[in-house]
């Protein structure tokens, strides 16, 4: 395997609605300034990948005007994921692993303001016997927690925990959407929004951007300092069918977990794209973090969850730590799909 | 297909050999900044392009980014409304609200001044008329109708000029149908 890392990380501020810009026009300074963070242009990038949905926005092929966002004419070595960025970086790292390239550019996008988010992610269901039923995100992931509290892995005293301490650390990340202080005691006597998820318990509806740079081996450490090199990475998938699936735990969280190698180390930091505060906690459990383990210090997709993006925001997150030599050697979680339908996992170490 | 057997409440009925489910969603389209700055304009029966800081090329409609240079086109250019017919198809085939009597003239437009043509219709000539390299200016609809959309424009008629020679913008790069980087340059043309 070569050696493969992360040497630039970059988002935007995730909002609840960018009225002014498209999609493009919100890409363009994310992805000149993770160029510039390191030192490179676009004729330095040996492939593109990006991720994103068009249901999203509404607009068909949208990922394909967005790529006029990095110059793609005359035609570059370019992809695109219909899924969370994180797997168009899993993409990206496949393509450097082939040893034709050496560097790639990975960015993804959301803009979920322009549609009713809960009803637009209903489309990706089974479209025969739940998709015609429009379960909106929220009631499904209500759904799950009901049947994890139900199965005595989730309380909603924990749940509050989760929420309080997202929003708190979240108060420390200037790209964060929803932050704020407010004890776990307090967050029970509000009222259920979805049973038995209350509003602390949900994500925000938010439109960003964010973007990474891999570089393989000497390309990395010739152009950053501190790379935080991808030492496994893995993702897993689960049936479509929600009833074929134990809700309550997330076997391919633990699967790829596994064989990406998170238990060869200490974990000292994860960042768990858990987007409702449940979720976190079956993650945790799949993942076998303990209390040793910094969880969510940006606040997590509790702080800001754009969709398609959010995963590799976590990515992100722990590189930058990394890079700054905050942490040695950490995790990244992504998932995609109802439920923690689908799961990657991305270790990733500093240099001794 | 393995053999199912049915409770007996149900062992009876039709099978099931097609499902509808109908969608539907709504949206708020955002044009953003780049396209609301040339429909703004469309408004007041203007057409502004935009022209990329770096390769000087004007794009029209803008959509806010060069796709040579990844950069935002900041600067508006009110552009002329005649152009040269650069390819054009004609539409013989009737289709569920079709707006146009066939057969009718379709085609891509490089208004003067511009680096990549717009997409109108033809019309106020016979659809046989129609060349590549042809003439052609806009026919706006009446003030108290104009509105930000290119519907503004009803269609183009030719000026009765002489026909120009058509130098396909990115011809020298290959058009981009069928094309590709190892080609020579100039060879997809």
């Amino acid at each position: 395997m070569r050696d493969v890392a992360i040497i630039a990380f970059a988002q935007s501020e995730h909002r609840r609605r960018v009225d002014d810009r498209n999609e493009v026009e919100m890409l363009m300074p994310v992805v000149g300034e993770v160029l510039a963070s390191a030192g490179m242009t676009m004729d330095d990038v040996g492939f593109t990948c990006s991720g994103s949905t068009d249901y999203l926005a509404g607009v068909a092929f949208s990922f394909v005007m967005t790529l006029d966002g990095v110059g793609p004419w005359p035609p570059i070595q370019e992809s695109h994921v219909e899924m969370d960025g994180a797997w168009a970086l899993y993409e990206a790292w496949v393509k450097l692993q082939l040893g034709d390239v050496d560097t790639a550019l990975v960015y993804c996008y959301a803009k979920s303001s322009p549609g009713d988010l809960p009803m637009v992610m209903t489309r990706q269901l089974d479209p025969y016997s739940v998709a015609p039923l429009w379960p909106d995100a929220v009631s499904l992931a209500a759904l799950q927690t009901r049947a994890a509290i139900d199965a005595g892995r989730v309380t909603v005293e924990a749940m509050a925990e989760v929420a309080a301490r997202s929003r708190r650390d979240a108060m420390g990340n200037p790209k964060a959407q929803l932050a704020w202080d407010r004890p776990a005691a307090d967050l029970l006597a509000e009222p259920e929004t979805v049973a038995p998820l209350r509003r602390h318990d949900c994500p925000p509806i938010s439109d960003g951007v964010a973007a990474v740079v891999l570089a393989a081996a000497d390309a990395a450490r010739g152009r950053a300092s501190r790379p935080a090199w991808i030492r496994g990475i893995d993702h897993r998938v689960e049936p479509m069918a929600l009833g074929l699936r134990d809700l309550t735990d997330s076997p391919s969280t633990r699967l790829a977990a596994e064989r990406a190698g998170l238990h060869d180390g200490p974990v000292e930091v994860a960042e768990v794209h858990a987007p409702f505060t449940s979720q976190e906690l079956i993650l945790r459990a799949a993942l076998g973090l303990d209390g040793d383990t910094v969880v969510n210090p940006s606040g997590g997709a509790l702080a800001a969850n754009p969709m398609m993006t959010a995963g590799l925001v976590r990515i992100g997150e722990v590189a930058r730590r990394i890079s700054d030599g905050e942490h040695r050697r950490g995790v990244a979680h992504a998932t995609s799909g109802p439920c923690l339908q689908q799961n990657l996992v991305c270790v990733l170490e500093g240099d001794t | 297909m393995a053999e199912l057997t049915l409770p007996a409440s149900i062992a009876g009925v039709e099978p099931v050999r097609s499902v509808r489910t109908p969608a539907h969603l709504d949206y708020q389209f955002t044009a953003g900044e780049a396209t609301s700055r040339f429909l703004r304009g469309i408004a007041e029966r203007r057409i502004l392009g935009e022209r990329c800081p770096v390769c000087e090329k004007v794009y029209v409609p803008p959509r806010g980014a060069c796709p040579t240079d990844g950069v935002p086109t900041a600067e508006q250019v009110e552009l002329p409304h005649e152009g040269t017919i650069t390819s054009f198809c004609v539409v013989n085939v009737a289709f569920y609200g079709q707006a146009m009597e066939i057969p009718y003239v379709s085609a891509l437009i490089l208004l003067d001044r511009s680096d990549l043509p717009i997409m109108h219709l033809i019309q106020e000539v016979a659809a046989d008329e129609v060349r590549v390299g042809m003439r052609v200016e806009a026919v706006w609809v009446p003030d108290d109708e104009l509105a930000p959309t290119l519907e503004s424009i009803r269609w183009f008629r030719p000026t009765g000029e002489a026909d120009v020679a058509v130098d396909m913008p990115g011809e020298g790069e290959g058009t981009g149908l069928g094309s590709w980087p190892e080609l020579s340059p100039g060879s997809g043309a």
